[in-house]
């Protein structure tokens, strides 16, 4: 019944921790801007607009999409706010995908983005309530000690995580947008930098960052317009949420990640997804997650993910690349950060990521999580329609 | 097109300050009657969708303590919006309309009481122009009530009968929160709260959660013999600047009830999200009802106005409405940021 959807357009902005050269509308115009010049598209051709973005509180502005909208074109058109915590990009995604999908649009604009040099992330997520456990260390000291319980179980080597971001870093330098480049970077730097919630170090460690990502979805019929770039076809979209006060809940190895995963390949007709999936952009805030993730994402078996790590698989010249862009720990505009994820997938089947570009990139999985790991998002796009 | 129901739908009374429990706790109950009532066994509904904003309880994701009172396990298909419930039934029926998903649950919550209603709406203006002049949402809502009254587009009296009929026809809906008979001679005589809005022109503070269960067709009909079909779904937005508009019109209810073919045939009655009271004299122009039209038989917003909940309530009382035999076809609307900047129109009619 659905119809076909492809990336048709992609946009990026420059990110940075302060983003002082425009206020949030200049910055979301900047990425939409060059999503449509990347589709030759102008905004008369888009038929709705989609934003995300995480909590409002990062900004200080309640409900920003409705003074956003303008600036993206609105006027007139149907507008939808997603947000579905820090995997809102990839759901934001998702949901425009939907609207061609379902055959109601053709041109769908989609936008998700964070300005967090605008207010702090930090104190947002510390809000004390009464009779609610607050989270006073913001999203690291929450997610450390989940870290630990991984280590633990899979008797991962100490310095995976290290190897993680030096792999991650090192991408970036190949990513002209990336937020955070260290061109001095080595295993000792890493090694030597501060602990932050033990076991993560400062350079294990997503940065601060303000940017935004953009996408024009379009259906069939707009896809096969010529352009620099080919569509990368939508195989399959997937999300997934699981409670957050629940016993039988496993932080660790969330199940709504694991169905999330295993219901997109069904979706895409994937039955071996180390093989057959060519590369991943996956959201990995702090080095640890890109084994856990490699592990819920059924690349590895359980307990085995740090090896794709070690062993150099995840690696640009390895078997299945992850996080090429140098990924959320080298740019993490926080709302942005998912659909950056579901952009550098496509751009990978599109032939666009220039040096960070893996050879023969066919299909790519993007993937979001967000909360405390309750939520996922995913897609799975490749050069020729499913 | 697949064709799509409201097969059920359920909503805790709307009162002033909900202070006994939390967000969760007031879900709770409202989904197992909503899920109860559809018909449909809760690991079967295919796609879960809530709207609602964290600046209501003053934290980052507050909806994902929300999903707790679903039961979310095994895990669901799931998202939400940063909107009011309508929208969440927009992406819910979507979902839908891909085949994703042959069933869905959506719903809203929302405690105002947790804050100075009016002021925390300040905080939805653009940062950099608006927000700084600290208009809250009544004194914006007073300076569209005032320009349609220099246009000759409408009087006090106009707006006060309005607030009486809407608290009269409340008196029948045991959920409303300001019910009563009310002289519309006397009501002119109060004095302003924000010129030229009196009290009797806003809406009340409100604290509610609502729950709905839609179905496609095979799915509805299996589920219920009362499905109530909506026959079309459609939103638009205006400029968020109110000077960059004319604000004693809505051109985006008037573009979106076209397109959801509003002027297509005669309705029963409608359900329009319109806070104050002047507001229902803007949307009812810009839906081509006449004054013969019944509007919001359950009291509409001026009754009970819990944010974030009070859109999705249009078309539920609707549905409520069309299964208790007091007509076959409404109008539901919804309606999200200053002076009725976005809108959402809905054709719902029953079997």
């Amino acid at each position: 019944m659905a119809e076909h959807a492809a990336v048709i357009g992609i946009g990026q902005t420059d990110f940075d921790a302060k983003r002082v050269d425009v206020s949030q509308v200049g910055l979301i115009r900047e990425a939409a801007q060059r999503a449509l010049e990347d589709a030759q598209l102008s905004w008369s051709d888009i038929d709705a607009v989609v934003i995300g973005k995480a909590p409002d509180l990062f900004e200080g502005v309640m409900m920003p999409e409705l003074f956003l909208a303008e600036a993206l074109g609105c006027v007139g058109k149907p507008m939808l706010r997603v947000h579905t915590a820090g995997s809102v990009g990839g759901s934001t995604a998702i949901v425009a995908a939907s609207l061609v999908q379902s055959g109601i649009h053709k041109r769908v604009l989609t936008v998700a983005y964070e300005k967090q040099s605008e207010s702090n992330a930090m104190w947002a997520l510390s809000i004390k309530l009464p009779f609610s456990q607050t989270l006073v260390a913001g999203a690291g000291g929450f997610f450390a000690p989940l870290i630990r319980g991984y280590m633990q179980r899979s008797g991962a080597p100490d310095d995976t995580g290290i190897r993680v971001a030096l792999k991650d870093r090192l991408n970036a330098l190949k990513n002209p947008v990336a937020h955070l480049k260290l061109p001095d970077v080595d295993f000792d730097m890493i090694a030597n930098s501060p602990m932050l919630w033990d076991p993560v170090r400062y350079l294990e460690t997503c940065p601060s960052s303000d940017g935004a990502c953009a996408l024009v979805i379009g259906n069939k019929e707009s896809a096969a317009q010529e352009r620099s770039a080919p569509p990368a076809w939508i195989h399959a979209t997937q999300m997934k949420t699981e409670p957050t006060m629940f016993a039988k809940r496993d932080q660790v190895m969330p199940q709504a990640g694991l169905d999330c995963s295993a219901e997109l390949y069904k979706k895409a007709g994937i039955t071996d997804p180390r093989k057959e999936i060519d590369c991943a952009e996956i959201y990995v805030p702090f080095s640890w997650f890109e084994p856990m993730w490699m592990e819920n994402l059924h690349f590895a078996p359980i307990g085995e993910g740090w090896r794709m790590t070690y062993e150099g698989a995840t690696a640009l010249d390895g078997d299945l690349p992850v996080n090429m862009s140098g990924g959320v720990l080298s740019t993490n505009a926080i709302g942005a950060s998912g659909m950056v994820r579901f952009a550098e997938a496509a751009m990978q089947v599109r032939g666009q990521a220039g040096e960070h570009q893996v050879d023969g990139a066919r299909k790519a999985v993007g993937h979001a999580y967000g909360g405390g790991s309750q939520y996922f998002s995913m897609w799975i796009v490749g050069d020729q329609p499913l | 097109m697949r064709d799509v129901a409201i097969v059920s739908y359920a909503q805790t009374q709307f009162v002033r300050s909900e202070r006994d429990q939390n967000e969760v706790e007031m879900l709770m109950p409202v989904i197992k009657e909503a899920v109860d009532n559809s018909g449909i066994p809760k690991q079967e509904i295919g796609f879960t969708c809530s709207g609602s904003t964290d600046y209501l309880s003053g934290q980052s994701f507050a909806f994902v303590m929300a999903v707790d009172a679903v039961g979310a396990w095994p895990p669901i298909n799931e998202s939400h919006v940063e909107m009011d419930g309508a929208w969440a039934l927009y992406e819910a029926w979507i979902k839908i309309q891909c085949g994703e998903a042959d069933s869905a649950m959506v719903f809203s919550f929302g405690r105002s009481s947790m804050g100075e209603t009016a002021e925390t709406l300040t905080l939805q203006l653009d940062p950099y122009t608006l927000a700084p002049l600290n208009a809250d949402a009544i004194s914006l809502a007073a300076l569209q009530a005032r320009a349609g009254l220099d246009a000759g587009k409408w009087t006090e009296r106009d707006m006060a009968e309005v607030a009486a009929r809407c608290r009269a026809q409340a008196k029948s809906n045991p959920d409303a929160q300001v019910t009563g008979d009310f002289d519309v001679d006397k009501l002119l005589t109060d004095p302003y709260l924000v010129s030229p809005l009196r009290k009797h022109d806003c809406p009340p503070v409100s604290d509610g959660a609502a729950v709905m269960i839609i179905a496609a067709e095979g799915a509805a009909h299996k589920a219920t013999n009362k499905p109530v079909w909506i026959r079309s779904l459609e939103h638009r937005l205006d400029s968020h600047q109110p000077g960059g508009r004319d604000l004693t019109t809505s051109p985006s209810t008037k573009l979106a009830g076209k397109a959801a073919g509003v002027h297509k045939t005669a309705v029963d009655f409608a359900e329009l999200h319109t806070p104050f009271s002047h507001q229902e004299i803007i949307v009812r122009e810009a839906l081509g009802l006449g004054k013969d039209t019944l509007v919001n038989p359950s009291g509409g917003p001026l009754a009970a106005n819990p944010l974030m909940v009070a859109g999705l309530a249009r078309l539920g009382e609707s549905a409520r409405r069309i299964w208790g035999g007091h007509g076959s076809r409404a109008i539901a609307h919804a309606t999200s940021g200053p002076c009725l900047q976005q809108n959402l129109v809905c054709v719902l009619e029953g079997e």
